[in-house]
């Protein structure tokens, strides 16, 4: 049993009222997540609810409502996040409801859905919501009873004590209990005694998606509203210089056409302020349709605006961004990569004597290896509800960082913070982009000039062409091999526009006692931001596709070698500053051995090994595949994780089969090209998604087991799928693959 | 605008719009029914599709003029309590991850096992090929088309 401070989440759980009687005003969340249930359940509906803390209320007859703090994008935090609150609670899944927590900092901390953190950051606080509730009905029930509380056992929503046959529900005691303070000290259970976590539990939301009820920002309904659609420039590098509205206006069931100004010039903006374009215009009218075809009329001519340099306050602090004039274009981005990887770096770990090994090397090894900008290509296009009422807001909008916005909304609108609500519908994935939230500000923006009640919609395009992409990469290994053929040096350098992808203390630093790793990094005006796994998506590829070719060059077995690597980091480390855990590393890696029956490859299969460390959690892929025709059929993968605690193992597998399939798909087709500053693709019919025909035809999916406190799931399967796929390929067509996409007319497999 | 008479979901729909407006937006802007998505806008996604008179289109590209008596069924109406043989198997596979492929997922499946209740893994991955899911659920989707096939016909 662990022992924990209730301290540490005191503001979490801070209650809205003391509830002595009376139930509580429910909102339209509560009501929507009713209809997850079926007409017996929402008959057995409570008459009244008590708040135990921010997360939950009980009901009078037991039924339990946990509010899911995060915001969802397709992880399945809504069901996992209230899971860990049941567990602590010690109630029965079926008597719980799932509410949607709206934006509320005091309460709640930080909703912010990235970077593989929900689960691991709300293990604590969850926890402690549900075992600090079932503490205080312990307590009222010592009280009614007149036992010792250590006397009284709860199970399923149950309180007994046993020598006096006394037992009573929870919803029995949930208004006495409403009333007890929390204590400074809170027991949790033991991992061992957990029954809801470990254990599969069906998406709460299932039901809801599969009969098509409103759900997504896109579905935001309210009396009044009006569409509203941007026109933004074809290039990056552009902003507004005039425009004519005369004939668009004049369309029918068009209210207006308004330029918008995202941020104030002097605003200081935040880490996720990104907005490609200063200056964009918005048509608003009645309907979508209307509102599309009056952009068509719209005469607006852009200029190119001039370099220049903003500072930008985020979580690593203060930094200089450089935003250069020009419009760009891809090739020339590729030239300047090449020129850059040729010249000296910034040295950002060096370890023993590179420069000698190299020298004294029997065989020297080099490769490039480069991959193009992604777009995010969420399936619900950027959207936004905003209603600006004189000096009060409300949004409702699909964002992963709800906190990050709100300042930005607050000046942008010149109205205070505290009058700003937000609420947070699903979001129809975001893989990053929701995180930059500037569709918020320009729905809020609208909403304040026409006077009404608006919904933006992106279109497809404006979605794929106004991105804050997945920046290009360069990446350069060098390997010495003695004569022996043992790796004896390893040299990285990488970089990209607009910014280096390199982790410096990653494996196999560590693993090797000469090291160096610099990086370098172009200017751009094309924004870039977190995509999947940033970063990691394309280190990963690069150094598991360089890892296979000295494997291969020094005769070792490819899980081998990575695994005699990981014993020396574990062994005996080199520098201080590793940042993985060599032994956890070596563990996915043997259970994928394992389960991928490593030795005994299929015929006619050609099968490819990778394994990436990212967002705290260990992710390694056995790939298998076929060819066809000339083109690569992936008839399996094989994946270990380790994450720690598994809470929801069905819907952790269900993550990990889309990041494969994400993976694959952008492994073979993903890229965004630009010319002159315009990306030149605009839709799906120009940019190849993966498919179903493309996906793998099996996926296995299997978790080291162990008692750690979970960590990232969401990111870390996703990165080591380039290397899987590159590996792969080698052994189907005899050719390594460097440049990412890898199956296009450009590199021809086979 | 134009007046129009519908069949929806099994009900009458006057309206009153632009003639070439898609489906897609009668639904979700006029209508109200937003379970019909918009993903492309251009017949590339398949996030849109509905059934008219039971075949599989994608509403994006349908205008409502050219409807006509003929019947359309969106996911709302595919059954009444969610218990479609493909709604139920979505349900048992646990498919959905953000969920905003899945209506127009659904109603691609379902069609196809209408005319064919017994496709091979060819002849899904043929009729699902339009259908972008950028979550990646294609290994799910599979299975549940599967297991809708069996309990049709059982
Ligand atoms: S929205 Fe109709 S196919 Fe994509
Ligand atoms: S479930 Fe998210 S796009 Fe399919």
């Amino acid at each position: 049993m662990t022992l924990i401070k209730t301290k540490i989440g005191r503001r979490s759980f801070i209650r809205t009222s003391t509830l002595a009687s009376g139930g509580l005003v429910l909102g339209f969340n509560w009501l929507a997540s009713c209809k997850n249930k079926t007409e017996e359940e929402i008959l057995a509906m409570p008459k009244e609810w008590f708040e135990m803390n921010s997360y939950l209320k009980i009901g009078d007859n037991g039924v339990v409502t946990i509010t899911t703090p995060n915001p969802e994008f397709g992880q399945n935090i809504r069901t996992s996040m209230p899971m860990i609150v049941a567990e602590e609670l010690g109630v029965d899944w079926k008597n719980v409801i799932v509410e949607q927590a709206p934006y509320h900092a005091e309460k709640y901390g930080m909703q912010f859905t990235g970077g593989s953190r929900g689960i691991m950051t709300r293990w604590e606080p969850l926890r402690m919501a549900g075992a600090s509730a079932r503490h205080v009905l312990i307590a009222a029930a010592a009280q009614a009873w007149q036992v010792p509380a250590n006397e009284i056992t709860t199970e399923d929503g149950m309180l007994y004590h046993k020598a006096t046959e006394k037992s009573a529900g929870y919803g029995e005691m949930a208004s006495a209990a409403a009333q007890i303070t929390i204590p400074e000290d809170i027991t949790l259970k033991d991992v061992k005694d957990f029954k809801i976590i470990g254990t599969s539990h069906k998406n709460v939301d299932a039901k809801s998606i599969i009969t098509g009820e409103p759900m997504f920002g896109m579905d935001y309904q309210k009396e009044g509203m009006l569409i509203a659609m941007i026109v933004h420039p074809p290039a990056f590098g552009m902003t507004l210089k005039s425009m004519d509205a005369e004939a668009a206006k004049a369309m029918s069931g068009i209210k207006d056409v308004v330029a918008i100004k995202s941020f104030k010039d002097d605003y200081e903006k935040g880490g996720f302020d990104v907005n490609a374009f200063p200056e964009i215009v918005a048509v608003v009218g009645n309907s979508t349709w209307e509102v599309l075809q009056a952009k068509k009329k719209l005469n607006v001519e852009w200029q190119p605006f001039d370099s220049y340099t903003e500072t930008i306050n985020g979580f690593r602090g203060k930094q200089t961004r450089n935003v250069p004039s020009g419009l760009e274009s891809s090739n020339s981005h590729e030239a300047k990569m090449a020129e850059l990887a040729a010249k000296p770096g910034k040295i950002v770990r060096t370890d023993g004597n590179p420069k000698a090994a190299f020298k004294n090397a029997a065989k020297i090894i080099e490769r490039s290896y480069s991959a193009p900008f992604l777009a995010h290509n969420c399936m619900e296009p950027l959207n936004a509800f905003a209603h600006v009422e004189g000096d009060k807001a409300q949004i409702a909008a699909p964002v992963q960082i709800p906190s990050l916005i709100l300042p930005t909304l607050a000046s942008s609108l010149g109205i205070s913070a505290e009058n700003i609500a937000m609420e947070m519908p699903r979001m129809g994935g975001g893989f990053g982009r929701k995180a930059y939230a500037h569709y918020v500000v320009e729905a809020a923006m609208i909403s304040q000039k026409v006077k009404a009640p608006v919904k933006l919609v992106y279109t497809r395009e404006d979605d794929m062409t106004n991105g804050i992409y997945r920046p290009s990469y360069h990446a350069t290994y060098r390997a010495a091999l003695d004569e022996n053929n043992n790796l004896t040096a390893l040299h990285v350098k990488a970089g990209g526009v607009p910014e280096s992808p390199l982790f410096a203390n990653r494996f196999p630093a560590g693993a090797i006692d000469n090291y160096m790793a610099e990086e370098w990094a172009i200017d751009s005006n094309i924004t870039i931001g977190a995509f999947r796994a940033p970063r990691s998506n394309f280190m990963a590829g690069a150094e598991q596709s360089f890892l296979d070719e000295i494997a291969e060059a020094s005769g070792k077995d490819p899980i081998q070698f990575r695994l005699d690597l990981l014993n020396r980091a574990k062994e005996n480390p080199v520098g201080e500053r590793n940042d993985y855990d060599a032994e956890r590393y070596a563990g996915v890696l043997e259970l994928l051995r394992e389960k991928s029956d490593w030795s005994a490859t299929p015929t006619n299969i050609n099968r490819g090994i990778s394994a990436y460390f990212c967002h705290n959690s260990y992710a390694a892929h056995v790939l298998d595949i076929r060819m066809d025709d000339g083109k690569p059929v992936v008839e399996k993968v094989v994946c270990a994780i380790d994450c720690g605690i598994v809470v929801n193992p069905d819907a952790a597998i269900n993550m990990a089969e889309g990041a494969i399939t994400d993976g694959i798909g952008n492994a073979f087709f993903g890229e965004l090209p630009f010319i002159d500053g315009m990306p030149q693709k605009t839709n799906f019919h120009e940019y190849q998604m993966i498919r179903i025909n493309d996906a793998p035809k099996e996926i296995e999916v299997h978790f080291v087991e162990n008692e750690i406190p979970p960590t990232g799931m969401g990111e870390p399967p996703f990165p080591p799928i380039f290397g899987a796929v590159a590996n792969a390929l080698y052994k189907a067509t005899g050719q390594r693959h460097y440049q990412q996409p890898f199956v296009t007319e450009k590199q021809i497999v086979g | 605008m134009a007046k129009f008479n519908l069949n929806i979901n099994g009900k009458e729909r006057e309206l009153d719009v632009d003639p070439t407006t898609p489906m897609l937006w009668v639904l979700r802007d006029h209508i109200k029914l937003v379970g019909t998505k918009y993903g492309c806008g251009i017949a590339q996604c398949g996030a849109c599709t509905v059934h008219l008179d039971g075949n599989a289109v994608r509403s994006c590209q349908l205008p409502i003029s050219s409807v006509g008596d003929k019947e359309i069924t969106t996911i709302e109406g595919l059954s009444e309590k969610g218990d479609h043989p493909v709604q139920q198997a979505w349900l048992e596979v646990d498919v959905p991850q953000c969920g905003y492929c899945q209506a127009g997922q659904i109603m691609t499946a379902s069609a196809l096992l209408e005319k064919n209740p017994n496709p091979s893994d060819e002849e899904i991955e043929t009729a699902m090929n339009g259908n972008i899911c950028r979550c990646g659920t294609y290994t799910r989707i599979k299975k549940a088309v599967k297991i809708a096939a069996n309990s049709i016909n059982a």
